[in-house]
């Protein structure tokens, strides 16, 4: 009952986000298993390859927005690569996230020399853009997904644990605060128990607005070759398999990308809500802003 | 004020600039097996490894990298058989055409919408430009390159464009044609379209959303309310009394804008096959020609800390209420 009165409260854009959210999570996990073509393996190729969306092929199976080369089911593959796709996005930007407020919350507690080195180091990564960064990373190291997510986090947590360091900055001379250290309570604690819970919001929301750069910048690293490898799909290197068809084939790169833009708008719409809800004292440009992108 | 925000960007520069030899230098991997033939014997790639500096510890070569930067010089490309200013120097005019005609139609465009969006809030022009603008932004770079990619090959082959809109959709110019003066100006003109639609129109939908964000802050103060009580029209205050006080966070925006310019710019000249410095630096990282990688880092970062400085040097000189007493 509390739920359901939770989601008539929210506006259209919001629900349409979840449920959109909530669908590809669903497909993602069930197509693959259910589907009756096989995502990975190669079949009869030349009587299936390249077949145009909303078309049958010669056994009478329908494929909703066609084939690639080799024949394969593009729904069910943009599904299948959804799973690594969504989890590289989630996982790089909560742990960015993470990252960022452990960072942030012990320049702003301690201040004093540590503060200042670890600003300097944010601005030092801002200064570079993100997808640069990015570019140089993923390719000095050994290309995978492993690599992608650590070259997420480690070129996401700036604009958290600047937040995160003025929220705690301020918050430690609070009364409320001074009150917990009088009564004895140590500074790790005091910070952990009373401080963190107040400045945790905005965190909140830049990991949320985070997963949706996370999910295309993995799938910009993957397009160009330095993120996920095939044959394991990601929604970046299934457009990139469709380029040398574009002019032939178009929706094998295109049908891919539906998926990853429906996720984007989906995170960036659910981010900008959760924004509003908390009383709107985040800064729209938490960060690099319109440089966190592919 | 202006001397400590000039050598505060310097010195960021300089931490930037390390930052960058540290990512490159300590990663694993090593260039030579790219440049040796498979047959090289092992004394041979000492050989080179010892002519390109390699052998050396890594501060040994920090050192004396450092001391050619600050002389301008950025060494010898290990791939190209060039040096690094040169490479640049050739890929940079194409990649400062292309993303200065495409931030300059961005902001002709992303404020003017961002404006209408939000005097027209809750309305149906709002959510419908909205909802594109939303959808746009949220569209990978590559992907909308390669789909008005489509739209110009396989599209204008199946739906039978009339052939004034057949555009170029592939490379800088037209192969094969030895054009000269103002005809191969126009020629590489018409294939500039299609890249600086995609990176305009991707630029435009995140500055519409911000200057939406924006302006619908600025049109809810009193000062607006008061000037319409005074009498004067819609078009009015939107024009001299929100606008002038828009213009600090348009200038903010600008500085924001310009990295992304820079990625996206990165995926256009490889989906369009131009020859700028986002194809230099992807073939550089391909083959570990770290002198290129890192020059072509350092002007990127350049490019952002530069930006930075004229948008906080201008701030004061828009906005009275930044103007510090200096005593």
């Amino acid at each position: 009952m509390k739920y359901v009165r939770f989601w008539r409260g929210l506006d259209r854009a919001t629900q349409a986000s979840i449920a959109a959210l909530v669908l590809l999570t669903v497909g993602a996990v069930l197509v693959p298993a259910v589907a009756s073509h096989d995502p990975i393996a190669i079949g009869d190729v030349i009587t299936r390859r390249l077949l145009p969306p909303l078309s049958r092929d010669p056994a009478g199976a329908l494929h909703v927005l066609g084939t690639d080369r080799f024949g394969r089911d593009l729904f069910v593959r943009m599904m299948l690569a959804g799973r690594l796709s969504l989890a590289v996005g989630i996982v790089g930007s909560v742990l960015a996230a993470a990252a960022g407020s452990a960072i942030g919350a012990v320049a702003g507690w301690r201040g004093g020399i540590i503060d200042r080195v670890a600003m300097a180091a944010a601005d030092t990564m801002l200064a570079v853009p993100r997808l640069v960064l990015l570019l140089v990373c993923a390719a000095l190291w050994q290309p995978g997904i492993t690599t992608v997510v650590v070259v997420l986090a480690a070129t996401g947590w700036m604009g958290v644990a600047r937040m995160i360091r003025a929220e705690v900055a301020a918050a430690r001379v609070r009364p409320y605060v001074e009150a917990a250290r009088a009564l004895g309570v140590p500074g790790g604690r005091a910070l952990w128990r009373h401080v963190l819970p107040n400045a945790i919001g905005p965190a909140i929301v830049a990991t949320t607005l985070g997963v949706g750069s996370a999910v295309m910048l993995e799938s910009g690293l993957s397009f160009l070759g330095l993120g996920i490898q095939p044959p394991a799909p990601s929604w970046g290197n299934m457009i990139a398999s469709g380029r040398d068809v574009i002019v032939s084939a178009p929706w094998v790169a295109l049908a891919p990308g539906l998926a990853l833009i429906v996720t984007v708008v989906a995170a960036t719409l659910l981010g900008d809500a959760w924004r509003d809800r908390i009383a709107g004292d985040v800064p729209v440009v938490a960060s690099r802003g319109l440089s966190e992108r592919a | 004020m202006v001397v400590r925000r000039v050598a505060g960007a310097a010195v960021l520069f300089w931490l930037v600039v390390t930052l960058v030899f540290a990512l490159v230098r300590l990663a694993p991997g090593d260039p030579t097996v790219f440049l040796v033939p498979p047959s090289a014997t092992p004394v041979e790639v000492e050989r080179l490894r010892a002519n390109l500096g390699l052998d050396r510890p890594v501060a040994v070569q920090y050192a004396r990298w450092a001391a050619a930067l600050l002389r301008g010089d950025m060494g010898e490309s290990f791939a190209l058989r060039q040096t690094v200013s040169r490479a640049l120097a050739d890929a940079a005019p194409i990649s400062i055409g292309l993303g200065l005609a495409s931030l300059l139609l961005t902001f002709a465009i992303g404020v003017p919408l961002g404006l209408l969006q939000a005097s027209t809030r809750g309305r149906a022009t709002d959510r419908a430009t909205t909802v594109v603008t939303a959808a746009v932004f949220a569209a990978p770079t590559f992907w909308l390159a390669l789909a008005l990619v489509a739209v110009f090959t396989y599209g204008a082959a199946t739906l039978g464009l009339p052939s004034a809109l057949r555009l170029p959709a592939l490379g800088i110019h037209t192969p094969g044609l030895s054009l000269s003066g103002w005809t191969a100006a126009a020629d590489v003109a018409r294939h500039a379209i299609l890249p600086v639609v995609t990176l305009t129109a991707i630029g435009a939908a995140g500055v519409a959303r911000y200057a939406r964000h924006n302006f619908v802050d600025l049109l809810e103060l009193d000062f607006v309310r008061a000037a319409r009580a005074r009498g004067a029209s819609r078009s009015r205050v939107l024009a001299r009394h929100v606008t002038a006080n828009a213009l600090p966070g348009l200038v903010v925006l600008f500085a924001l804008t310009l990295p992304g310019v820079v990625a996206g710019s990165v995926f256009v000249e490889s989906v369009f096959a131009w020859p700028g410095l986002g194809r230099l630096t992807l073939s550089a990282i391909a083959a570990r020609d770290y002198p290129v990688v890192l020059g072509a880092s350092i002007w990127y970062a350049a490019a952002v800390i530069l930006a930075n400085l004229a948008a906080d040097l201008a701030l004061p000189l828009l906005d009275p209420r930044q103007r510090q007493v200096t005593r």
